[in-house]
């Protein structure tokens, strides 16, 4: 299993294209605002994994190590950010992760995004984002 | 009618609709050659149905009028549906979370988080029945297919209860599982076990509920999914097909059948392709049941159609544009013809609507039947060389698709080989590139824009609602008749694994109080579980 972000190893062979692992998370069915943010970020040489729909915290975690991705990005439109994305922050750091940067998107309202930040989510792109500011974000990445 | 002439030339070097038909400046007799009045378009209530299947369509009767009512605990859910009717709206539309679509309990672990977010949560027939208390269950559309089996039932077990016979019941449950492997992703079992179980329920209405429709083809989520007008007409046409030879495959005849059938349609920015859209649909109807199908009965061949305008055809900048944004859309539902229609409340990209934003909405509706006029006349843009030529080349892009998909062995087929979710992708991807280059302007998101501000109130679910639900179904399993639903549970398995209808057995279950989520996980163990391909 590659663990260069966990435990904040660098990497060996330091890499240029972004990994990115994208995600419905739980029962969220709505993914065609995903579906575009993962054709923007393809089209902008970033890497994209595509997990679809269904995917608990754990399994979004397990899939992100193994996959040795730069950022994970789950887009929720039914409600479900504050669960899902405190169980997936807690996945991270249990598995020692915290290394790997995590987004949203969806219908996440304003009022909800700084309790979000709180508990360790990097960047909320909520309703209405353009799909290039999602870019952007990975692209500038260290 | 050069266009070198500076004083006369054309902003755009060429004009299209929103699925890429060509549009000329003007259109005259000549671009209706060929064209039989009598043959083509019919008069109103006349086949091909073109003009609409009544004679005096809305001088008879305004459309019925049905917002989509759902969230928080069943009894929030009443409200809202209580405040609507108070408001004027003319039946209920109901909508269940994601838990309950999913065939799962509130307390089941993937249910965290998401109850009664996106609609009501229905575990067991308690839930239904506080949901509709004082509701009359005349005339409610269940948006509900992956388990449409087990609404009908409840609906019949409250039926039962207050003592309405249900051969007196009318109605509507969605009961399109293709939709849901096409679009926007729901469905519980394979494909070919969702098609036994919406056969059954199709079944099961011949024969008890006369007057009930057993399912609404309802293309309109493809539509949300990234489909355009002539996608939505084609797949929504072949799920229909691939429906009707379920049915006949299953003993029934089409005349017995197909009157029941209704559909459900998007309607989005472009409003004339939108309106030829309704128009064409109805004549694609009458073909494909006479000619295909060899229906007789007049009924079958008059497609009854509702409308929801689409709510990816708004945007969560300005939001109050939207509301001109549902109006042009009731109105072609309108000038289309539409047996019902619900308009997406201009809130709908921020959370569940207010009751502000779903008054706004109703009111949309009513203004439009009854200020401007345009109820007074049936079909008012028929013979429009614009319109009428526009209804023959979406019919005919529609029929493409439909002619594709047979030689691929139908709508299940091309389900399961990806077509259908590629087709939508790729128009998904390409109408975004559109907007993104600002070939396509959308108001507000790529062209005046304003720095936004947070002035519209967004709803909020109350957090006590998944507690809540969950004692409420903890004390149900404690106070019910665990013999009894074990009975009733075997009984459903017994019918599962051989081939009787689904229907009977789950009735007994509901009224016996077991749970959707204990009803869905016999079916998933006899029939299995199913994931779509994961295409990008």
């Amino acid at each position: 299993m590659p663990f260069s972000h966990c435990r904040g190893v660098k990497s060996l062979t330091s890499r240029k294209r972004k990994r990115v692992l994208l995600a419905k998370p739980m029962l969220d069915g709505h993914d065609r605002g995903i579906k575009l943010v993962a054709k923007g970020l393809k089209n902008a040489g970033v890497e994209v994994i595509y997990l679809g729909l269904l995917q608990t915290p754990e399994e979004i975690v397990e899939a992100a190590i193994q996959e040795d991705v730069d950022v994970i990005g789950l887009g929720t439109s039914m409600g479900i950010h504050k669960t899902v994305f405190s169980d997936t922050i807690d996945q991270l750091r249990t598995k020692d992760c915290g290394k790997i940067k995590v987004i949203g998107g969806g219908s996440i309202p304003q009022r909800d995004v700084h309790a979000l930040k709180e508990m360790g989510v990097d960047e909320i792109f909520g309703p209405g984002s353009p799909i290039g500011d999602i870019v952007n974000y990975v692209l500038v990445l260290p | 009618m050069g266009k070198g002439s500076r004083k006369f030339s054309e902003r755009k070097a060429e004009f299209r609709t929103l699925s890429g038909l060509p549009v000329n400046r003007t259109y005259t007799q000549e671009d209706m050659k060929g064209f039989d009045y009598s043959k083509d378009v019919g008069s109103p209530g006349e086949y091909p149905h073109v003009r609409g299947i009544h004679p005096t369509m809305y001088r008879g009767r305004i459309w019925t009028m049905r917002q989509l009512s759902g969230f928080g605990v069943p009894e929030e859910t009443k409200e809202r549906i209580r405040f609507l009717t108070e408001q004027g709206q003319t039946a209920p539309s109901l909508i269940f979370d994601a838990p309950t679509r999913w065939g799962y309990d509130s307390d089941h672990p993937m249910a965290k988080g998401a109850v009664g977010r996106v609609g009501a949560p229905i575990d067991t027939l308690k839930d239904l029945e506080d949901m509709l208390e004082g509701v009359p269950l005349e005339d409610i559309h269940f948006t509900e297919s992956t388990i449409a089996v087990i609404v009908l039932s409840m609906l019949v077990a409250i039926a039962d209860k207050r003592g309405v016979p249900i051969k007196t019941l009318k109605g509507t449950v969605q009961n399109d599982i293709l939709k849901e492997y096409s679009g926007p992703s729901m469905y519980i079992f394979p494909p070919d076990h969702s098609m036994r179980i919406v056969t059954d329920v199709i079944r099961f209405c011949c024969e008890e509920m006369p007057l009930f429709n057993p399912i609404s083809i309802s293309c309109t989520t493809l539509r949300e999914a990234g489909a355009n007008a002539i996608q939505e007409l084609g797949f929504w046409m072949a799920h229909s097909i691939a429906y009707m030879e379920s049915c006949i495959d299953a003993g029934l005849d089409p005349d017995d059948f197909a009157p029941k059938l209704t559909s459900f349609f998007g309607c989005h920015h472009d409003f004339f392709e939108e309106v030829a859209k309704f128009r064409a649909a109805r004549r694609m109807w009458a073909k494909t049941m006479k000619e295909r199908f060899g229906a007789r009965n007049p009924k079958s061949l008059a497609l009854k159609f509702h409308v929801q305008t689409s709510g990816s055809a708004l945007t969560t900048q300005q939001p109050l544009n939207n509301i001109t944004r549902g109006t042009l859309e009731v109105l072609a539902g309108v000038l289309g013809g539409a047996q019902s229609i619900a308009l997406s409340c201009y809130d709908e990209g921020l959370g569940i609507p207010t009751e502000e934003s779903v008054v706004t909405a109703l009111r949309t509706q009513q203004i439009i039947a009854y200020e401007c006029g345009v109820t007074n006349t049936v079909d008012p843009l028929g013979g429009s060389y614009f319109v009428e030529n526009l209804t023959n080349r979406i019919e005919e892009e529609a029929m493409k698709y439909v002619e594709r998909i047979d030689e691929m062995g139908g709508a299940v087929e091309a389900i399961k080989n990806g077509f259908i979710q590629k087709e939508i992708n790729r128009q998904l991807y390409e109408d975004q590139e559109a907007i993104d280059k600002g070939e396509r302007i959308i108001v507000g998101v790529n062209r005046y824009e304003v720095e936004e501000s947070s002035a519209v109130e967004i709803f909020e679910i109350s957090s006590d609602v998944e507690k809540n639900q969950k004692e409420k179904l903890e004390s149900i399993r404690r106070e019910r008749n665990d013999v009894a639903v074990e009975k009733a549970l075997r009984e459903i398995r017994d019918t599962a694994e051989g081939n009787g209808n689904l229907v009977p057995p789950t009735i007994d279950a509901v009224k016996a109080y077991a749970s959707v989520g204990q009803i869905c996980d016999v079916l998933r163990d006899i029939f299995g579980t199913y994931k779509s391909p994961r295409l990008l």
